[in-house]
C-alpha cells in the first residue's frame, strides 16, 4: 500500500537525499564488498516509509511552529499557512531538483488522505442535528450541487461562445459541465477546517457541512458520468446514456451509503465480543471503516458516503460497546489521523501549484469561473433556502444564507479530481488545473483567510450595521433571540470571521447541559410525537419515535452487549455525564482554592447525586467510573494502595458476577488486611481502650453503616417517611426511651442508640471540619473511589480513642489509618460477622454508595445537603443487631416533625461541654468541604464511640442529642 | 371528508376556534376530520376526557409554530395558545400529575419512569430525580414551581422544540 503514496511523497527533504545518493551509494552497498559490511546505507529499502514519516513530520512540526504565535493562526487560518508553506517547500523542490515532485495524486487522495478526515468528522457528527435537518442538507447536496454542477458549466460554455475565453482553450459544453461537476462541490476539508474555526451556529454548520460530506455522491457521479461523455464523445452520447447517468446517481449514493450501514452493523456487532480483549477495539473501528471506504471505492460507489454513514451508524453502539479507553483511543487517533491527513492534503497543495508544467493560465476563465461559482452559489443558496423555509420549522434567515453561500469552499477534492482528468481526452485539462488551483486558493485563502485587519474591520463593521438595520424589519425576531453569543474578541482578521461575526451570525454557544434541560427536551420529543399521532399526522417526530422504539427493542439489543444495553439511556448517560463534570470540577477548585475559599462551596456542596455504584456496577460505565476515580485521586497515596490493579481485577469480577452483594468491605479487607493487619492489630490489642471498647466500637461501626446505607438511598424521597421514622428504629436503651417520650426536640433523638451517636459525632467532626489542616487532601480521598469510607471510619474512630485531640493531623493519620482500619474492620467481621445488619450485602453497597454519592456534588446544593442530614438523622435510628436485615426502615408516621425540630433550635449552649476542646473549637467553622461532610459521617461513629467509652451512658445520650441538633443546623 | 366537516361545524363556531387558536380554517377542517375519526361513540367528545373539538383544539394549538407577524403584534391582547410559556405550561402540566403547581419528586419518578427504559433501577431513578430537582429548585421546597421550570429552561428553544410544522 505505502508503494501507492510513494511516488508522489518522493521527498523534498529527498532533494537532498537524492544528491546525496549518488555520492554515498557507491561507497557502501554500491559493489558488494568482499567481507561483512560493517556499515551500509540502504536508503532504497527504507525510502518509502522514511519519506511518508518525514512528511507528517514536517507539517506536524508546521503546525507547532504556527502556533507558536497566537497572532499569527488568529490573523491568517492554519489551512492558509499550511499551503503557503506548501508553496515554499515546493518553490525549494522545484529549485533544488529542477522539476516538481511530491505533489498531491488523485490515488494517495483518495485512498489514503481523505479516509481519515471523512470517517472523523461522520464519526463525531452530532447525529441528532444532522438528522434533524436532513432534509435541508440533502436538498442542498442534491439539488445545490446539480444547480451549481449545470449552472456553472452551462455559464462558462457560454463565455467561451462569448468569445472571452481564449480560443487556446479547446473545451465543449461537456469539458464545462465536466469541469463545472468537480468545481462545484462543497468541500469536506475545507469547510470542516474553516468552520470548526468560526463556530458559527449549530444548525448552520450541520447544513454546510452535512452537504459537503453529501454531495460528494453527486460530484463524483457527475464527474463520473461527464467523464464518460467527453471520452465517448458527445456525438455518441445517446438518451439513454442520460438516463443510465441519472440511474447511477442513485445507485452511487444509495449503493454507498448502503456499503456504509452493512459495516456499520458489522462493527457494532463485532465490538459486542471485544470483552476480552478490549485492546483491538479501536484497532476495529479503523479497520471496519477503511473496510467500507474501499468496498464502496471498489465498487465505484461514493466511499466518502459509506464512511460518513458507517461513522454515523456505529458510533451509539460501538461507543456503549467499548471500553471507556478504547473511546479516548478511537478519539485521539481519528482526531490526530484526521489532523495529520488535513495538514499534509493543504501543503501538498501548496507544492502542487508550484508546477507550472501542469497548468496553463487563461485570465478569463479563471476569473469567469470566480465569480459564477461564487455567483450561483449565492443564487442557489437563496433559491433553495427560500423553498426550503416554506417547509422549514426554523427558517433559515438571510444572515445564514450569506455565510452559507460564502461558505461555499472549494478544497482538496476537486484539485484531486482535476488532476484526475485525462488530457488527451480533455484538451483543456492544464486550464481547468490553473483554475481550479485558483478557485481552490481564492476560497481557502481569500474568503476564509485574507488578512483584512487593515481597515477592513471597519468596513465589516459599517457593512453589518447596515445588513442589521435592514435585517430588523423582516425578522426582529432572530435579532431578540441573538443578544450577545458574541464574544467580540476582534483578533480574527479573515475574511468569514468578521463576517460571522459582523453579521452577528448566531454562533454556537457553550453553555453547560444541564439535567433538567435534557429531561425536558426528552419529554418535548415525547410530547410531540404523541401529538402528532393524535393527529394523524405522520411526521418527523413520529418516525423518529418509531424508530427509537425499534433501535430499543431489536438493534440495541442486537448490537450492544447485554451489560451495555442494560444501563443505555440517555437520560441517565446526561446524568452520569454530569456527576463525572462535577466531580472533576470540584476537584479541580478545591485544589485551587485555599482552605478558606473553599469554606464557602463546602458547606453549599453535598448533594449526593452519583449514581449508586451496584446500579452501575456491570456495565463499561463502571469502568469509567472507575478511572475517573483513580486520575482524582492521584495524589492519595492510602487510596492508590488500596485500589492496586489486582483489586480492580478482583472488582470487576465481582462486579460481574454478584452485583448485588456487598463488595467495598471485603474487598478492601482483603488487601489491607493483608499489609497491614497483623502489627498494627497487635498493637491496637496492647490498648486496654481498645479492648473495652471493642463492642462499643462494634456497635457504632454498624450504626454507621446504617447511616451510610440509609444516606445513599435515594435521600429527599424517603426523607420525608424517614423523618417519620424516627421513632421507629428500635430504641433500645430505656433511657432513650423516656427521652424522647418527652418530645423535647434535643432530646427527642437521643433515644437513637448508636446509629444516633454516629449522626451527632458526624456533624461534630463537621464543625471540626476546620482545624484540620489537610481539607483538600480529605476531599480528594472522598473524591477519589468510595470504597474505603467504611473503612476509614473505622480507622477515624480509632484514631479519635487514641489521640481526640490532634485534630490537626488527623487526616493524614487518617491515611495511614485505612489500613488499621481494615484489619479492624475484619476482625470485628470475624466475630459479629453474622449479626451484622450489612451482612446481607445490601448494606455495604450501600455504603459504596453513600461515600460515592458525596463525593460528586453539585456545588449549590446547602438545601439538599440540609435535607440529607435531617433525613439522615431520622434514618439514622439503628435496626442494630437486634434487627440486622432491616436495612431500609418502613415510613412510620410517629412524630413527623421531631426531627426536624431540632434543625431549628438556636445553638446548644453545652455544645462545649460535650466536645473535647478541640473539636469544638474546630467545631465553629462550617467550612465543611461536601467531601469532608462523608468522611465525617463516617468518621462520627468512632469519634462518638470514644467519647462514649469515656462518658456514663446517660450523659453520652445528652451528648448525641446535642451534636445531632448542630449537625442539623448545618 | 372535508365537506362533511365543514358542515358540521358551524360557521361561527369555525370563526371563534380560528380566533382563539390562530389556525386557518383548511386547517381547522382537517383537524376536525381528524376528530371525528377519532371520535369512535359520534357524540362529538373524545371518549372519557369528554374532550369536545375545541379542547381538542386548544390543546393542539399549544405545538402551532410562532410565526413572524404573530411576534411583534398584539403585546396587550391575551397570549396566544402557542405563546412560549403556554407552551412551557404545558409542558409543566404534564409533570405536575396532582396539579398543585408543583413538580414533586415524586410527580417527577413517575415521569421517569415513563420515559426511561425498564433497565434504570429504581434507585438510579431516583437520583436522577433528586438531582433535576436540585438543579431546578431556587426556593429550597425540593419541589420545581412553574417559574424555576422557565428559568430551568430559558436556554432551550422551546418555540421550535415544542413545535410542529404542519400545524401552521
Amino acid at each position: 500500500m505505502l508503494r501507492a503514496a510513494l511516488p508522489l511523497l518522493w521527498l523534498p527533504l529527498a532533494g537532498a537525499g537524492t544528491t546525496e545518493e549518488p555520492t554515498r551509494e557507491p561507497g557502501s552497498p554500491g559493489e558488494p564488498p568482499p567481507g561483512l559490511a560493517l556499515f551500509r546505507w540502504q536508503w532504497h529499502e527504507v525510502e518509502a516509509p522514511y519519506l511518508v514519516a518525514l512528511w507528517i513530520l514536517v507539517a506536524s512540526l508546521a503546525k507547532i511552529v504556527f502556533h507558536l504565535s497566537r497572532k499569527v493562526t488568529s490573523l491568517v487560518p492554519e489551512s492558509c499557512l499550511l499551503i503557503l508553506l506548501g508553496l515554499v517547500l515546493g518553490g525549494i523542490v522545484l529549485a533544488v531538483a529542477k522539476k516538481a515532485e511530491y505533489q498531491l495524486e488523485p490515488g494517495t487522495f483518495f485512498l489514503f488522505l481523505l479516509p481519515p478526515i471523512v470517517l472523523d468528522s461522520g464519526y463525531f457528527m452530532p447525529s441528532r442535528l444532522f438528522f434533524d435537518n436532513l432534509g435541508a442538507i440533502l436538498t442542498y447536496a442534491v439539488v445545490g450541487t446539480l444547480w451549481n454542477t449545470f449552472t456553472t458549466g452551462t455559464a462558462l460554455w457560454g463565455l467561451q461562445q462569448a468569445g472571452l475565453v481564449a480560443p487556446r482553450v479547446q473545451a465543449g459544453l461537456l469539458d464545462f459541465l465536466l469541469f463545472g461537476s468537480l468545481i462545484s462541490a462543497v468541500d469536506p476539508v475545507a469547510v470542516l477546517a474553516v468552520f470548526e474555526e468560526v463556530h458559527v451556529n449549530e444548525t448552520l454548520f450541520i447544513i454546510v457541512f452535512g452537504e459537503s460530506l453529501l454531495n460528494d455522491a453527486v460530484t463524483v457521479v457527475l464527474y463520473k458520468v461527464c467523464n464518460s461523455f467527453v471520452e465517448m464523445g458527445s456525438a455518441n452520447v445517446q438518451a439513454t446514456d442520460y438516463l443510465k447517468g441519472v440511474a447511477s446517481l442513485f445507485v452511487v449514493s444509495l449503493g454507498g451509503a448502503a456499503v456504509g450501514l452493512v459495516f456499520a452493523f458489522l462493527l457494532a456487532l463485532t465490538t459486542r465480543f471485544t470483552k476480552r480483549v478490549r485492546i483491538i477495539e479501536p484497532l476495529l473501528v479503523f479497520l471496519l471503516a477503511y473496510a467500507a471506504y474501499l468496498t464502496a471505492e471498489m465498487a465505484s460507489l461514493s466511499a466518502i458516503l459509506a464512511v460518513t454513514v458507517c461513522g454515523l451508524g456505529c458510533k451509539k453502539y460501538v461507543e456503549a460497546n467499548i471500553s471507556h479507553k478504547s473511546r479516548t483511543a478511537v478519539k485521539y487517533t481519528m482526531k490526530t489521523l484526521a489532523s495529520c491527513a488535513e495538514t499534509i492534503i493543504f501543503m501538498l497543495l501548496g507544492i502542487s501549484a508550484v508546477d507550472s508544467s501542469k497548468w496553463a493560465w487563461d485570465s478569463g476563465l479563471v476569473l469567469g469561473t470566480l465569480f459564477f461559482i461564487l455567483f450561483f452559489r449565492a443564487l442557489g443558496v437563496v433559491m433553495q433556502t427560500w423553498v426550503l423555509n416554506q417547509f422549514r420549522l426554523v427558517p433559515l434567515d438571510k444572515i445564514d444564507q450569506v455565510v452559507m453561500s460564502y461558505g461555499g469552499l472549494r478544497g482538496a477534492v476537486a484539485f484531486a479530481l482535476v488532476i484526475l482528468l485525462d488530457r488527451t481526452k480533455v484538451p483543456a485539462k492544464d486550464y481547468f488545473v490553473a483554475t481550479t488551483i485558483v478557485v481552490v486558493f481564492f476560497t481557502v485563502i481569500v474568503q476564509v483567510g485574507a488578512p483584512t485587519k487593515l481597515d477592513g474591520e471597519r468596513v465589516w463593521q459599517a457593512l453589518g450595521e447596515a445588513w442589521r438595520l435592514w435585517e430588523r424589519g423582516s425578522s426582529s425576531y432572530w435579532e431578540m433571540q441573538r443578544p450577545d453569543f458574541l464574544d467580540l474578541e476582534c483578533s480574527e482578521g479573515l475574511t468569514i470571521k468578521p463576517l460571522v461575526k459582523w453579521l452577528k451570525v448566531k454562533r454556537s454557544e457553550h453553555y453547560k447541559p444541564t439535567l433538567n434541560q435534557e429531561l425536558h427536551e426528552h419529554t418535548f420529543d415525547h410530547i410531540l410525537a404523541a401529538v402528532e399521532d393524535v393527529v394523524g399526522h405522520h411526521g418527523y417526530h413520529y418516525w423518529r419515535d418509531r424508530w427509537e422504539q425499534f433501535d430499543k427493542k431489536y438493534l440495541s439489543q442486537l448490537l450492544m452487549r447485554r451489560s451495555a444495553y442494560r444501563i443505555r439511556d440517555q437520560i441517565w448517560d446526561v446524568y452520569y455525564r454530569l456527576n463525572i463534570r462535577d466531580a472533576i470540577s470540584f476537584v479541580d477548585q478545591v485544589g485551587q482554592q485555599p482552605v478558606g475559599g473553599h469554606v464557602l462551596s463546602s458547606t453549599r456542596l453535598t448533594l449526593p447525586s452519583m449514581p449508586s455504584r451496584n446500579s452501575v456496577a456491570e456495565t463499561s460505565v463502571t469502568n469509567l467510573l472507575r478511572e475517573s476515580g483513580s486520575g482524582a485521586c492521584l495524589d492519595l497515596q492510602v487510596i492508590d494502595t488500596v485500589r492496586s490493579g489486582r483489586d480492580r481485577e478482583d472488582a470487576v469480577m465481582h462486579h460481574l458476577l454478584c452485583g448485588g452483594l456487598y463488595k467495598p468491605r471485603r474487598r478492601y479487607k482483603a488487601s489491607c488486611s493483608r499489609h497491614f493487619i497483623s502489627d498494627d492489630a497487635q498493637e491496637r490489642q496492647d490498648k486496654e481502650v481498645f479492648q473495652q471498647n471493642m463492642k462499643r466500637r462494634l456497635e457504632s461501626f454498624k450504626s454507621t453503616k446504617h447511616i451510610c446505607f440509609t444516606k445513599s438511598k435515594p435521600r429527599p424521597r424517603k426523607a420525608s417517611h424517614k423523618k417519620a421514622c424516627a421513632f421507629s428504629g428500635t430504641p433500645k436503651d430505656g433511657v432513650a426511651n423516656t427521652e424522647a417520650t418527652n418530645g423535647k426536640p434535643p432530646r427527642d433523638l437521643g433515644f437513637q442508640d448508636t446509629g444516633k451517636h454516629g449522626v451527632g459525632v458526624g456533624q461534630r467532626m463537621e464543625r471540626g471540619g476546620k482545624g484540620q489542616r489537610p481539607i483538600t487532601r480529605s476531599l480528594k480521598d472522598l473524591l477519589c473511589m468510595a470504597f474505603t469510607a467504611v473503612i476509614l471510619t473505622v480507622e477515624s474512630e480509632e484514631e479519635e480513642e487514641s489521640d481526640s485531640s490532634e485534630t490537626e493531623k488527623e487526616d493524614d493519620e487518617g491515611i495511614i489509618f485505612v489500613a488499621r482500619a481494615t484489619s479492624e474492620v475484619l476482625q470485628e467481621g470475624k466475630v459479629s460477622e453474622k449479626e451484622l445488619p450489612w451482612k446481607s450485602g445490601q448494606g455495604d453497597l450501600a455504603v459504596y454508595v453513600s461515600s460515592e454519592t458525596t463525593k460528586i456534588v453539585p456545588v449549590d446544593m446547602q438545601t439538599g445537603w440540609n435535607q440529607s442530614i435531617s433525613s439522615l438523622e431520622s434514618l439514622a435510628s439503628p435496626p442494630c443487631t437486634q434487627a440486622p436485615t432491616m436495612t431500609r426502615l418502613p415510613p412510620c408516621p410517629v412524630a413527623a416533625e421531631e426531627p426536624q425540630a431540632p434543625l431549628n433550635l438556636p445553638s446548644d449552649p453545652r455544645l462545649s461541654f460535650a466536645f473535647p476542646p478541640s473539636l469544638a473549637k474546630a467545631g465553629r467553622s462550617r467550612s465543611e468541604s461536601s467531601a469532608d461532610i462523608p468522611q465525617r459521617q463516617e468518621l462520627q461513629p468512632l469519634m462518638g464511640h470514644g467519647d462514649h467509652t469515656h462518658l456514663s451512658p446517660g450523659t453520652a445520650n445528652s451528648h448525641w442529642c446535642i451534636q445531632l441538633n448542630r449537625g442539623s443546623r448545618l | 371528508m372535508g365537506s362533511r366537516a365543514s358542515t358540521l361545524l358551524r360557521d361561527e363556531e369555525l370563526e371563534e376556534i380560528k380566533k382563539e387558536t390562530g389556525c386557518e380554517f383548511g386547517q381547522i377542517t382537517r383537524l376536525y376530520s381528524r376528530f371525528t375519526s377519532l371520535d369512535k361513540g359520534e357524540n362529538g367528545t373524545l371518549r372519557e376526557d369528554q374532550v369536545n373539538f375545541r379542547g381538542f383544539m386548544r390543546t393542539l394549538a399549544h405545538f402551532r409554530p410562532i410565526e413572524d407577524n404573530e411576534k411583534s403584534k398584539d403585546v396587550n391582547g391575551p397570549e396566544p395558545l402557542n405563546s412560549r410559556s403556554n407552551k412551557l405550561h404545558f409542558a409543566f402540566r404534564l409533570y405536575d400529575l396532582d396539579k398543585d403547581d408543583k413538580i414533586s419528586r415524586d410527580e417527577l419518578l413517575q415521569v421517569l419512569r415513563m420515559m426511561v427504559g425498564v433497565n434504570i433501577s429504581d434507585e438510579q431513578l431516583g437520583s436522577i430525580a433528586d438531582r433535576t430537582i436540585q438543579e431546578a429548585d431556587q426556593d429550597g421546597d425540593s419541589a420545581i414551581s412553574f417559574t424555576e421550570f422557565v428559568k430551568v429552561l430559558e436556554k432551550v428553544d422551546v418555540e421550535q422544540k415544542m413545535s410542529i410544522r404542519f400545524l401552521h
